[in-house]
């Protein structure tokens, strides 16, 4: 043995160091035993966060991820660990989060034995992943790790699994770190052509309706300003999905609010009337296009996206814009005409109206003794003057967070968008505080929802993580019961719950909080809560049976918006 | 829409597990898989896949580039019948003792440009390459005789293009490799 080699799981750690890995979330076990005893002597260089659930872990990497732009890092055992990071996974590949995650294996010689707590886990994990690997010995980490940091953080991001046999981390190895900076197979980013540029510019120029459909490219691309300055040059009004909130500011007089089946009014009914749609790093997912038959049938459509199996996946386009956003939107904004839509910009305004008349002014400012989730959620934004970031749960605390958070600089809103994972919330806010620890936290789930993770208030206490949880609890799944309403004839099957304390519940893990259920207390207890810097748990019991409105009913068109 | 049967040609690194990646891309359409060759390609340390697959033009389009961002997946296209030159193999086993009863077998076998690849004193093997439906006619023609087994694989195809599509890429990637 040589004085130079190093074992598997210090090779592993040094590689982290030379990504620039400085928090990692995990949980340990056989497994990855020797990875946690390297880390040991590695814990002033890395910050490790022991959640409570290797679900939490994922989640919390993706929070950290989606407010800092790094690359998420979780590390965890095989079998049970392994399979408890799956759903974690499979939402950041579908909300295209940049993440490494490293499984222990069994030793490479029990491997397809059945041994003890061994799973298949890049069998299960290939279809939710961009890359995953199998390293069956120490010599293939630096190289496995630069790979996985690369594919994870290049062209469109997304999660990589790397499941790290026993025996690996063990041997001994000759380390030397190279990062990864091409690899032959993988082209992240397509080059921008020229020829397409001059289209999207020129159709852009003879548009008398454009319309700017903006998602979360525009976010992974650092092309806020790009985006900014494209639409403000050609006088564009924008409207953003779920994950492309927060890219612009919510008071910019040019964004008019979000897409889709909760989205704003005058969004979606001007979809279908716009006449240069252009979509810039969005998916046309179904919540957001509903109906594709009749889906802006009357408009040219320019596509900006890093991504070419997006193009024409849902939505045909008429110009496909590859590249990176920010120098794709750069390069056709230099070829823009300044431009001045007001007549067509002011066109929202009266559908901007009706909404505010008919949802918005009750649902903000009841005029009922019951506390509405909107309230609470405009109320809090307040409070933190409209800087703080929203993480949500699932459900209607979600779409009521995105539809009333205001929001005034970038990467401010968490959420599981594409897989819309219940419990993705309370770990994802943990990781948020984590990766922006100057930042105020706001966490708003239900009080179904927070029950699926809830054990990362012991992460809380143990890390010491300032998030604020508010707990809109109305005793109800609520977003299910609300189709249930809907849809269901108000046969409300197995929807409603009884619930913990939750204050209590909080108290026990050392963290403060309260629960109102008058308008008065809430703004009392929100003044409290956002006081200081310390983790708190407000219980808001809200009417039972909210509605989230407007609401354009699932495969119905975009533009059959309902507003009671 | 209309479905055509379209030859999708993948090529890929040799690494483990691309079967599965390739696959399952198909299955999650609920696409079946017609046919299926893997093998080593011309190039050295190149995998090439040969799928074919009834489906229509928009679908085969998302299914190829869905492929294609397969991190370990080189190249993907796909064609139509008339854009390639293709072939399957087929093996039919049939009693020796039919071939010697009568000369038909052996003007079938002559017929289709088949051959006989073994013939022991109880059975015979012929082989025939050709497309699916000559493949076909001729086990129609020979099972008259009884035909004890028979198995056809999948197709291989190769491009009617001049210039090798991968060879191409492979040097523009080797010259951005360099910077
Ligand atoms: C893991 C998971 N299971 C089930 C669902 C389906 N689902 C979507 S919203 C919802 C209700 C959420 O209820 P709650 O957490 O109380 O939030 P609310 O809608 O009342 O704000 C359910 C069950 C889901 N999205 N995720």
């Amino acid at each position: 043995m040589s004085q130079s080699q190093i074992s598997g799981s210090q090779a592993l750690m040094r590689a982290f160091l030379a990504e620039g890995v400085e928090t990692i979330f995990g949980y340990p076990g056989g497994a990855i035993m020797p990875v946690y005893d390297a880390l040991y002597d590695f814990h002033d260089k890395m910050r490790h966060i022991l959640v409570r659930h290797e679900q939490g872990a994922v989640h919390a990497a993706q929070g950290y991820s989606r407010v800092t732009g790094k690359t998420g890092v979780v590390i965890a055992t095989s079998g049970p660990g392994a399979t408890n990071v799956i759903t974690g996974v499979a939402d950041a590949m579908i909300d295209s989060t940049p993440m490494v995650v490293v499984c222990g294996q069994v030793v490479a010689s029990l491997l397809a034995t059945d041994a003890f707590q061994e799973t298949d886990v890049v069998g299960i994990t290939q279809p939710i992943t961009k890359w995953s690997y199998q390293i069956r010995s120490a010599a293939e980490i630096p190289w496995a790790v630069a790979r996985a940091f690369y594919i994870a953080r290049e062209g469109r991001p997304g999660p990589v699994v790397l499941d790290l046999t026993k025996n690996a981390q063990i041997e001994l190895m000759n380390f030397h770190y190279e990062p990864c900076t091409f690899i032959r197979s993988f082209i992240p980013t397509p080059p921008i052509d020229e020829q397409v540029v001059s289209d999207a510019a020129a159709l852009i120029n003879q548009a008398k309706k454009p319309f700017a459909l903006v998602g979360q490219g525009v976010i992974l691309g650092n092309a806020e300003n790009e985006l900014l300055a494209m639409l403000e040059k050609a006088q564009i009004p924008a409207a953003w999905t779920l994950l492309g909130l927060s890219a612009m500011p919510t008071d910019h007089p040019l964004n008019k609010g979000m897409l889709g089946m909760h989205g704003n009014y005058g969004c979606n009914i001007k979809t279908n009337e716009c006449d240069v749609l252009i979509a810039i790093g969005m998916r046309f997912d179904d919540r957001v296009t509903s109906k594709l038959a009749t889906y802006a049938k009357q408009a040219k459509i320019i596509h900006f996206d890093i991504d070419i199996a997006e193009i024409n996946k849902n939505v045909k386009a008429d110009v496909a814009v590859l590249g990176n956003s920010k120098e794709t939107i750069a390069a056709v904004t230099k070829q823009l005409q300044p431009a001045r839509h007001d007549e067509w910009i002011s066109s929202f305004d009266s559908y901007a109206k009706i909404e505010y008349d008919e949802v918005i002014k009750e649902e903000i400012d009841p005029s009922t003794p019951d506390i509405k989730m909107g309230e609470v959620i405009s109320k809090v934004s307040e409070a933190t003057g409209h800087k703080a970031i929203c993480v949500t749960d699932v459900g209607q605390n979600q779409m009521m967070g995105a539809r009333y958070f205001r929001f005034s600089q970038t990467r401010s809103m968490v959420t599981s968008g594409g897989l819309g994972t219940m419990g993705f919330g309370l770990p994802a806010a943990i990781g948020a505080k984590i990766g922006a620890p100057h930042r105020t936290v706001c966490l708003f789930c239900g009080d179904g929802g927070i029950q699926m993770t809830i054990q990362e208030l012991g992460t809380i206490l143990q890390e010491n993580i300032g998030v604020k949880i508010i707990v809109l609890n109305n005793h109800f799944l609520g977003m299910v019961r609300q189709w249930q309403e809907m849809f269901f004839d108000e046969r409300y099957s197995f929807t409603n719950m009884k619930n913990p304390d939750f204050v209590a519940v909080a108290k026990a893990y050392g963290i403060n909080g309260k629960c109102v259920s008058t308008h008065e207390e809430l703004d009392h207890a929100i003044a409290e809560m956002v006081s200081n810097d310390d983790a708190y748990l407000l219980e808001v019991r809200i009417e039972p049976k909210g509605m989230v409105l407007p609401m354009v009913p699932a495969g119905a068109d975009i533009t059959d918006v309902r507003l009671k | 829409m209309e479905k055509t049967l379209y030859t999708v040609i993948v090529f890929s690194e040799n690494r483990p597990g691309l079967l599965n990646q390739v696959s399952i891309i198909f299955s999650r359409r609920q696409l079946n898989i017609e046919s299926l060759t893997v093998s080593a390609s011309s190039i050295e340390g190149v995998h090439k896949f040969t799928i074919t697959v009834y489906t229509d033009e928009e679908e085969i389009d998302k299914v190829v580039k869905q492929i294609e961002k397969r991190i370990d997946v080189l190249k993907a296209y796909y064609y139509t019948d008339d854009e390639v030159i293709y072939q399957e193999v087929a093996l039919y086993k049939v009693d020796t003792e039919s071939i010697l009863e009568s000369d038909e077998i052996e003007q079938l076998v002559r017929k289709y440009n088949a051959r006989f690849l073994e013939i022991t004193r109880t059975f015979s093997v012929i082989e025939m390459t050709g497309h699916t439906d000559e493949i076909k006619e001729l086990y129609y023609a020979l099972d008259k005789f009884g035909v004890k087994q028979y198995v056809r694989s999948g197709r291989i195809a190769i491009t009617k293009s001049t210039s090798e599509l991968l060879s191409k890429f492979l040097s523009d990637r080797e010259e951005e490799a360099k910077g």
